[in-house]
């Protein structure tokens, strides 16, 4: 009997290099680790004896909490390291915060910077199996997997959706990640937002691009809005949140153009009245609540996954 | 050469399933507080079947449950690669009922013990029991079945493949290996 691919990869550092077989076995896996966090009981053995660090260079309270509750639901010792108050803000190379860190052995690391490569480079260095929690406006795997996750447990697919993304998408590595996985699923994936916030030659992503909210939002299967990221505001991309929200903000009346089971998603935390109006993300339908309890089951699974590859290695 | 003998045909399968039912509705006044547990991948097919043959003789089916014990192996820092896991899948709480763990082979114990732990986390059953179509001998760990359906004497060499219909396209029990 043939049973799915297993993974062999030491690494999760973005979907760019996964095949569809790889990320369709880190879906598979989270249904079960969902399970877990259904029960009275939310912890299972699994990776007792394991540690693992996180290894934060950049602010984030969703993605570390995320994986800081996936850590405990598996039985892991973890650890964190943060950018404030730690030798992380005292000047040390990425590079010696690496060895530091192979002395301490830990079999994961988590790692989010603000700089594209670094989780590669730890990768490389490590012998513990690394984890890009997001590299600037490069990757961020585990995003990307729970978004997929998340309308792979709505829709009953992904092949064949028409996945809207709108926003920021010059600045965000969400949006890269999700490229990649919705594309290698079969999905059709249309990419909107200001002219100032659209990357030179992103068509060669293998997305449709636009330029209105409208054109975006009609007959979407799913319409996912990303931050705007207001700290960078300071290069006026726009010229106000007012003005953003009323040419790019996601509306009730302009939902009304999508799919009738349209579902609505945000990466997180969302500015109300910036990119989406309130009434959308409180609204019927609205999954990103979902996208958060969806996050710790498949950062369970990619923790699973990966602590397995590295002993093979090992 | 690798031998293979079979020790049981589709038809006494039928017939050693049918009386490990017997046994479990003995032991259960009825079986109405009994809920079977299949353990994946191939205690699911004869928990599925001694629950059809309960309700043969008795005229109520058990409920039927699935445990996936993969999160709580005791071998995962030594094979290579994480198994696949599955969902574990219980009808209802686990408080008021007797749990029948049902599996294909037992061997070490190894795998009933994960499943002792994985349910466990679920609650405390009234009580748990453990059925085997085949108990193949070579305990690791102080564990027996209490409703076998046929005990062999095997090597260590040796592999014991119970098949299914449902997922292997027929029934029958074989032994493998064991011979240069």
């Amino acid at each position: 009997m043939s049973e799915a691919t297993s993974w062999v990869r030491k690494d999760l550092l973005g979907i760019a290099e996964l095949s569809a077989e790889e990320i369709r076995l880190v879906l598979d896996t989270a249904d079960t680790f969902r399970e877990v966090s259904e029960r009275p009981i939310k912890k299972v053995p699994t990776l007792r004896g394991k540690t693992v660090v996180n290894l934060f260079f950049e602010p984030s309270t969703r993605t570390r909490s995320s994986f800081e509750i996936a850590e405990k639901r598996l039985s892991a010792d973890s650890l964190n390291f943060s950018s404030s108050g730690s030798a992380l803000s005292k000047g040390e190379s990425l590079v010696d915060t690496a060895l530091n860190l192979e002395a301490m052995a830990p079999d994961l690391v988590v790692v989010r910077h603000r700089h594209p490569g670094a989780p590669h480079l730890l990768a490389r260095r490590l012998e513990s199996g690394v984890i890009n929690a997001g590299d600037g406006a490069h990757e961020h795997p585990t995003q990307a997997l729970l978004d997929a996750y998340t309308i792979r447990r709505r829709k009953g697919r992904i092949s064949g959706l028409t996945v809207a993304i709108i926003g920021d998408i010059e600045h965000s590595r969400v949006v890269r990640s999700n490229v990649h996985l919705l594309t290698k699923l079969g999905a059709h994936v249309r990419l909107a937002g200001p002219r100032t916030m659209m990357p030179v030659g992103v068509e060669g992503l293998g997305a449709e691009v636009v330029y209105t909210i409208a054109e975006a939002v009609t007959d979407a299967d799913v319409v996912m809005m990303l931050r705007i990221q207001l700290e960078r505001q300071s290069r006026t991309l726009f010229p106000s949140t007012q003005e953003y929200f009323s040419v790019f903000g996601l509306t009730r009346e302009r939902l009304t153009a999508a799919k009738e089971d349209v579902i609505i998603m945000h990466p997180g935390p969302m500015n109300r009245g910036v990119e989406i109006a309130s009434e959308v993300a409180d609204g019927p339908y609205s999954v990103i609540l979902e996208q958060v309890a969806n996050g710790v089951a498949v950062r369970m699974a990619v923790l699973y996954l990966l602590s397995g590859a590295r002993r093979e290695a090992a | 050469m690798v031998s293979s003998r079979r020790i049981l045909d589709a038809g006494q399968m039928r017939r050693v399933v049918r009386r490990m039912a017997g046994e479990l509705v003995e032991r259960h006044r009825g079986g109405e507080d009994a809920m079977l547990v299949g353990i994946r991948t191939r205690g699911v097919p004869l928990a599925q079947r001694l629950a059809a043959e309960i309700e043969a003789m008795e005229g109520h089916r058990p409920p039927l449950g699935i445990l996936d014990i993969n999160l709580y192996r005791d071998d995962l820092s030594t094979i290579g690669g994480q198994p696949v896991v599955r969902e574990t899948d219980l009808p209802t709480a686990v408080e008021e009922w007797t749990l029948v763990l049902c599996d294909d082979v037992l061997y070490t114990g190894r795998t009933i013990r994960a499943a002792l732990d994985a349910l466990t986390d679920y609650g405390r059953p009234r009580a748990v029991e453990l059925a085997v179509l085949v108990d193949r001998g070579l305990r690791e760990l102080p564990i027996q079945a209490d409703v076998v359906g046929i005990v062999v004497e095997t090597t260590s060499r040796e592999r014991v493949e119970v098949r299914f219909a449902e997922t292997d396209g027929r029934d029958e029990v074989l032994v493998t290996g064991g011979e240069e």
